[in-house]
């Protein structure tokens, strides 16, 4: 088992007439690209002050490397709130230098980290120009650079790509990587889905204040996806694959017919064993072009996740087998 | 942690006193005050006043050859049989004085006709003139010699200022009257201005979400502290160069002023002679500066809670009626405490917090006893205090909190939360 550079233990909070979290709990494997999901207003901002020490939760406890969260954990915590904030009036290095300077630097640290980071991302030109000046993308560099200077262990970034060009994006996702190598944990929140499969290895999903699933990726995704096909054929026999495939599953659906004319069927099967069968059946009724098993995209798993728990009958708790 | 709030003094200490419109204003307010109270003066030198010319009338006989044209005024004698409505039509003449025949005797027989409307300065000119004419006709009527020389003798011009027992300074009322009133100016505008300045830089912080990545590393109290604390500093340099432009004034400037005034009234002398002791100017810039950072801090920690509450300036405009309507109120009471500065109503407002360093201020020059002002300034000093950290505790709650026109009710729920 690899050590957890965070733990959050039956973390709730409440204000006067809602709750923000109730009982959430899981675990950030060090070193780690870790996804904190879940749709608007369903608690992660909270969860994200709570680790950065900006309020305290009514109960439970966040235990940081190994020790309960204290005030001091924050200069090793590096976060990059949603809604991107400098001093729009202040020089770029001037206010660069104060914010790495209230991360616990030094003024020399300060200066020579800074000075490596504004070569690396090449805005080194920038450092005596007022943040006003500045498009958005370009403050959201200087954001960057703020949130990570610090060499913090832990570092959350809240939408960090919304705002940049896909060059850019790049760029970033290419330090936040390299950062990753170099022994830093990243939390990501996000609702950019296609990002947390590219990037993340663990997530958790958080839907009205409650930890609906959590799980590493490839887990979510296969265990979404089992006994999960898509067969298809030629548009004129859809209906004779329908009812063909029909006896074996527990659910299914048509897709849209593709643009070289191609009719896809997706469907769960009941069970693993009922594979064969099936496809001999559709073998049987029609001309095959594809049969290959399907796993949901984190975008998928999502909806459907968060449409569960908001019905209102069983609470019944996906939680895939984690090691 | 401690560091950090010295990070955020310094921070905005230094935006604020490098900002050009700070040093500008800093230089060029004292210039500009001393400007506007010489402009009239200036004005008056420059005009000259065209020369009124006035017809006499003057069947007594007697007045005539007393009467003396002035560079305001050309008097042209008329026999005492001239025609009025032929002299009515010249308007050439600014006025027709005419005397009566036993106007030596009784001097209200006397008319005074003009064109235009009455000029005060013309009539006191011919007032003053007239009667001291018909006092010279009278006293030679008693036939003493050199009767005018014994008057002049006798008489004597007498001005009384009262001289505080045990202190070496005559203190003229009029002059600590001005003085309370301009220090309680200069602190309603520094509360004004630098209190509100607290509050946009918090609505500022909060509207651009920097106040989100400051507090992960900073607590939010010593935010809100370091901001105030900050911003005081800005104010205090501001008001020490003041000071040190003011006292080298007074040093240099004022016995120059009273050299060359040798033989002014009494009470003129009294006024320069508080105005050069620097002694004394130092002493009121001290307490002043002592009220102004106290009720600073009072009032621009209520001005913190609300800026830490509301999303824009805007909506901060009802809750920081809360807060200006004290200080106005203040400044206010220190005008009306100024005539009867030992009153009880004075003694309470000058002990209040919301009032004190306004009403306090403007009562000091007149010289009230020490233990009083310290009274004052504990009570303030004290009550700020609690203030600070009943606005720490709004703050803490206010700055998370988006999209609501808070009211003061919630304000004050908000700093019950634990």
């Amino acid at each position: 088992m690899s050590e957890n550079i965070l733990e959050i233990k039956n973390v709730s909070k409440s204000y006067t007439n809602h709750h923000a979290l109730s009982d959430v709990s899981f675990n950030v494997p060090k070193g780690s690209v870790y996804g904190l999901l879940g749709p608007n207003g369903a608690g992660k901002t909270t969860l994200i002050r709570i680790i950065n020490h900006i309020t305290a939760p009514d109960t439970g406890s966040v235990i940081f490397k190994g020790h309960p969260l204290v005030a001091s954990d924050i200069y090793s915590i590096g976060y990059l709130p949603e809604e991107r904030g400098l001093y729009k009036k202040m020089k770029v290095g001037d206010q660069a230098m104060f914010f790495a300077r209230l991360k616990g630097l030094t003024k020399a640290q300060a200066r020579k980290s800074l000075e490596e980071w504004f070569d690396r991302l090449e805005i080194r030109s920038w450092w005596n120009r007022k943040v006003e000046e500045l498009s958005k993308g370009m403050a959201q560099k200087v954001q960057f650079i703020v949130t990570v200077l610090h060499n913090p262990d832990l570092l959350i970034f809240d939408e960090p790509f919304s705002g940049f060009d896909p060059i850019n994006a790049a760029l970033l996702k290419r330090e936040i990587l390299r950062l990753r190598d170099n022994g830093a944990t990243v939390i990501f929140s996000t609702h950019n889905m296609g990002s947390v499969e590219e990037l993340c290895d663990e997530i958790t999903l958080i839907n009205k204040s409650k930890n609906i699933l959590t799980g590493s990726v490839a887990d979510v995704r296969s265990h979404y996806g089992a006994n999960r096909y898509r067969i298809s054929t030629l548009p004129e026999q859809m209906d004779a694959l329908k009812s063909a495939v029909d006896p074996f599953v527990v659910s299914l659906c048509e897709r849209d017919i593709d643009k070289i004319g191609t009719a896809t069927l997706e469907f769960t099967l009941r069970s693993a064993e009922d594979m064969r069968p099936m496809l001999a059946a559709a073998n049987q009724a029609v001309d095959l072009r594809s049969f290959a098993p399907y796993m949901p995209s984190m975008d998928e798993i999502f909806i459907s996740a968060v449409e569960k728990s908001n019905t209102p009958q069983p609470p019944v708790f996906t939680t895939p087998n984690q090691q | 942690m401690k560091s950090s709030l010295s990070l955020v003094i310094s921070r905005e200490f230094l935006q604020r006193v490098t900002r050009k419109s700070f040093i500008i204003t800093t230089i060029l307010m004292p210039v500009l005050m001393l400007g506007l109270m010489m402009l009239p003066a200036l004005i008056m030198s420059v005009s000259t006043p065209s020369e009124k010319r006035i017809a006499v009338i003057d069947r007594s006989g007697s007045v005539v050859p007393h009467l003396q044209s002035t560079q305001e005024i050309k008097l042209c004698p008329f026999g005492a049989d001239t025609n009025l409505d032929t002299l009515k039509a010249d308007d050439s003449f600014y006025g027709i004085l005419v005397l009566g025949e036993n106007f030596v005797e009784s001097p209200s027989e006397l008319q005074f006709l003009t064109h235009e409307a009455a000029s005060i300065s013309v009539e006191t000119a011919l007032s003053s003139q007239l009667s001291s004419i018909i006092e010279n006709i009278r006293l030679q009527s008693y036939g003493i010699a050199d009767l005018r020389q014994i008057i002049d003798s006798i008489h004597a011009d007498v001005y009384v200022t009262s001289e505080r027992i045990g202190e070496e300074q005559s203190a003229s009322s009029m002059m600590s009257y001005g003085l309370g009133i301009g220090m309680t100016f200069i602190l309603y505008m520094f509360l004004l201005i630098y209190g509100q300045m607290v509050m946009t830089g918090i609505i500022e912080e909060k509207n651009n979400r920097v106040l989100e990545i400051v507090v992960s590393s900073v607590k939010p109290s010593s935010l809100m502290l370091g901001k105030i604390i900050g911003i005081g500093l800005v104010a205090t340099v501001q008001v020490l160069i003041w000071a040190v432009l003011i006292c080298g004034a007074s040093m240099w400037l004022m016995p120059w002023v009273s050299a060359s005034m040798a033989g002014a009234d009494a009470q003129m002398l009294a006024v320069v002679g508080m105005l050069g002791n620097v002694n004394y100017i130092l002493s009121l810039f001290i307490w002043l500066l002592l009220f102004l950072i106290g009720g600073f801090l009072f009032y621009s920690a209520i001005f913190a809670a609300i800026g830490s509450a509301v999303d824009n300036v805007q909506d901060a405009s009802q809750l920081t009626s809360v807060v200006v309507v004290p200080i106005v109120l203040g400044l206010v009471m220190a005008m009306t405490v100024v005539a009867d500065p030992n009153s009880t109503m004075a003694l309470w407002l000058s002990y209040i917090p919301f009032t004190s360093p306004m009403v306090m201020l403007a009562r000091i020059p007149f010289g009230i006893p020490v233990w009083q002002i310290l009274t004052s300034l504990v009570t303030l000093y004290l009550s700020t205090m609690l203030m600070v950290w009943l606005a720490a505790k709004i703050y803490r709650v206010g700055i998370f909190m988006y999209g609501k026109k808070p009211t003061v009710k919630d304000l004050i729920r908000w700093a019950r939360y634990k």
